[in-house]
């Protein structure tokens, strides 16, 4: 029987908001796909771009950074710088014509156990159906 | 209406003498300029503080042995009043650096020109001084792109200076041969000039200029559209890519790239046995030196907002890649999410240090 394609989505989770949000969505025995591998970090700025372009170039099938709602931010602002690169990295990855929908950016509070485990869910769902991210095969990166 | 100091001489005579003036006059304490190394030919970039030595000083060549943008950095502060012919990237590359705190525009006479283009690095090497600018300005005094500029420079819409003190009319001034046209943008361009010749009042015109513009922006669009083909996904771009011998010469030389320890050359990216096994876990193969495109996209995320389009990058690439056309290109897109023009004034601020509360609403949701 052929094995179904599970994503590998990489998940940079902020340490205040959204690792608490899945943390809640673990212990409100809310399902969402193993597909997700949450990182801790202590605030979704610290994520740099190139934490991102080194998941995608190393054959994560997905991207996803949680952090506070804007306005929220446990660093009063972290988010907003966020949010920028975020906007700078899919504006590089568009006119490339890399695979932009890979990605993905998500304001995930640390009550909402519930939208944690549905942006997974759905995240997962999209990932799925593109299939396995082109550059697990190529070797050149 | 500004300004304009007008001369009898043809305009690269006419610049060396405004830089002697200077010098001799004391209203500066050097000048930064090109000047020709030896007699066989090789051009760099100098700082002058005696006008004996402006006999060998070229300020207007065509060439960009190094950018003055990197060069200036280092040198300001200035303890002392500096005069700096550079090109309008140049400059624009430099106030990108000021903002980056590296850098201060406080006593520094900023003279530049209407630019024509600047000549690759492997033209400008092999040819003669006396043969390699007589059908560039053939070409730029008729208003006309040359034929053997950087890529770069052949779409570069930003060929007017921004922000300099001095601006030197150069882009279809059919008399460039025997007269010479300053435009004093500035009170210190004014009155560091005082003394020195005859002024009137005048600008640039703004007819020729404009025609040229859309000259420019048409050679823009084809590359764009050229670009667009090449830059497909993840095949278009090892296919771009996939000389790169990773060598990081285009960002040494990039105005832009101001990281005293880069990410890429630190020991963060110094990859070990450790990383190798687990590549070819994943993988089976591995490409070696690892991590190219990685250098490039990475590079492209800090950077490219800021990109000037000077076209260094691409004129060392050792392996002939078009970075500075896909760096510029990507460039403008990323810069456009702000509303961005990198060196267009001092006081912006860079897209990453600031934020608006209210802004892409679409993303994170």
């Amino acid at each position: 029987m052929e094995k179904a394609f599970i994503p590998k989505i990489t998940a940079f989770l902020c340490k205040w908001c959204s690792y608490t949000g899945a943390d809640l969505a673990g212990t409100s025995r809310l399902q969402y796909p193993p597909a997700i591998i949450p990182i801790k970090v202590m605030c979704s700025s610290r994520v740099d771009p190139v934490f991102l372009i080194r998941a995608f170039l190393k054959g994560a099938d997905g991207v996803l950074i949680g952090g506070c709602h804007p306005g929220d931010c446990h660093y009063q602002s972290g988010n907003y710088h966020t949010r920028r690169r975020f906007a700078i990295l899919q504006s590089i990855f568009d006119s490339l014509s890399l695979e932009t929908d890979r990605l993905r950016l998500s304001w995930i509070s640390a009550s909402e156990g519930p939208k944690f485990a549905s942006v997974c869910n759905e995240f997962t769902d999209k990932i799925t159906k593109m299939g396995p991210n082109p550059t697990r095969k190529n070797i050149f990166l | 209406m500004n300004k304009i100091l007008i001369t009898d001489q043809g305009a690269e005579q006419s610049v060396v003498e405004v830089l002697r003036f200077l010098l001799d006059n004391k209203k500066v304490g050097g000048v930064l300029t090109l000047r020709q190394t030896s007699k066989k030919g090789s051009l760099d970039y100098g700082l002058l503080t005696r006008s004996e030595e402006l006999d060998r000083a070229v300020p207007l060549m065509p060439v960009m042995p190094a950018n003055a943008a990197q060069i200036l950095s280092s040198l300001t502060p200035a303890k002392k009043p500096i005069a700096a012919v550079v090109k309008p990237c140049e400059l624009r590359g430099f106030v990108e650096r000021i903002k980056r705190e590296q850098g201060s525009l406080d006593n520094v006479l900023t003279i530049s020109m209407t630019c024509g283009g600047v000549i690759p690095l492997d033209i400008s090497i092999k040819t003669s001084k006396n043969k390699l600018t007589p059908k560039y300005y053939e070409q730029v005094k008729a208003g006309e792109i040359p034929e053997n500029i950087r890529p770069t420079c052949k779409t570069c819409e930003h060929f007017v200076p921004m922000t300099a003190d001095i601006t030197i009319s150069v882009v279809g001034e059919k008399g460039l041969d025997s007269t010479c046209r300053f435009i004093l943008n500035s009170d210190k361009a004014a009155s560091m000039t005082e003394g020195f010749g005859r002024i009137e009042d005048g600008g640039l015109d703004t007819k020729v200029l404009d025609d040229h513009l859309k000259k420019r922006q048409t050679k823009n669009k084809n590359l764009l559209e050229s670009l667009k083909s090449q830059l497909d996904g993840l095949d278009g771009l090892v296919d771009i890519f996939g000389k790169c011998i990773g060598c990081h010469g285009c960002s040494r030389v990039c105005p832009i790239c101001y990281c005293v320890l880069c990410d890429f050359e630190s020991r963060s990216f110094d990859q070990n046995v450790t990383f190798y096994e687990e590549e070819l876990t994943q993988k089976g193969a591995l490409r070696l030196p690892p991590d190219t495109l990685f250098f490039h996209l990475g590079r492209l995320s800090h950077m490219s907002f800021s990109c000037v389009g000077c076209g260094q990058c691409a004129d060392v690439c050792p392996a002939d890649i078009p970075v500075a056309s896909v760096f510029k290109k990507i460039g403008e897109n990323t810069a456009a999410l702000f509303d961005y023009v990198p060196g267009r004034d001092v006081e912006e601020d860079i897209p990453v240090m600031v934020f608006k509360e209210e802004e892409f609403k679409e993303l994170g949701e």
